[in-house]
């Protein structure tokens, strides 16, 4: 029998996916934002807000940034099954990571969309 | 079970080889970058707000300490790239050979350590 705790992996292949899912997302985002800053000079304030301004710049920014939340969240949920023992501190730990990325979320709309 | 086991334990005794190293090194670097999330928007919010919030970060930038820590983020940023690009293709069967994955694991370090010089030189 196997003993199934509720802070304890849950046996799944999904955040195994999305790790990678959202590494390839990453990864492109990554790549198309080095070549942006190649061919796009930033001169000043000006240049620079117009170009995140671009609402291919805001929605493709949105979509990498959720992925770095959801990817940052399973690599920390892996590194605290692995050293966090106690099941209270790491189901603590799980709620204060989960709230901090709830909160950078609403943040980095914020950012993008109050320009 | 007499034997008294596992013989070696101690951090500093244990030689691990080169992916064990780079391995440990995604996992430190993937938590760091986590934890500087929170500057990096907030550099990111002062860089869009107003000309004189943009001016205020880049002449915080211009620092030679602050650069530092900036190119220790981008060296943290490229590590995790490579190495995980990595994994995609070791998930994926690609070099999981003894030989390949020893040599794919010296590309990450010399392909990331490469491109932070490059990136520092044009910071400097």
């Amino acid at each position: 029998m196997v003993k199934r705790e509720v802070v304890g992996a849950h046996y799944g292949l999904r955040e195994w996916l999305a790790q990678r899912i959202t590494a390839v997302v990453m990864a492109i985002y990554t790549l198309l934002l080095v070549l942006v800053f190649v061919r796009v000079p930033v001169v000043d304030f000006w240049h620079w807000q117009a170009l995140w301004k671009l609402p291919v710049m805001r929605y493709a920014t949105v979509l990498f940034l959720l992925s770095v939340y959801y990817h940052a969240w399973i690599g920390l949920r892996d590194i605290f099954m692995d050293y966090i023992k106690d099941p209270g501190l790491r189901l603590a730990l799980y709620v204060i990571v989960i709230s901090a990325l709830v909160c950078y979320t609403v943040w980095s709309v914020q950012i993008l969309w109050s320009l | 079970m007499t034997k008294p086991r596992p013989k070696h334990l101690n951090l500093f005794q244990i030689r691990l080889p080169l992916p064990g190293v780079i391995s440990i090194m995604h996992r430190v670097f993937g938590a760091t970058l986590f934890l500087v999330i929170p500057l990096l928007l907030y550099a990111m919010q002062l860089s869009l707000e107003s000309p004189q919030s943009f001016d205020g970060l880049k002449s915080v930038m211009a620092h030679p300490l602050v650069k530092l820590v900036i190119l220790g983020l981008v060296w943290a940023y490229l590590h995790h790239f490579c190495a995980g690009i990595r994994y995609l293709a070791l998930d994926l069967d690609y070099g999981t050979e003894l030989g390949p994955a020893r040599a794919s694991a010296k590309a990450v370090v010399a392909v990331s350590v490469a491109l932070t010089l490059l990136i520092g030189m044009w910071l400097w």
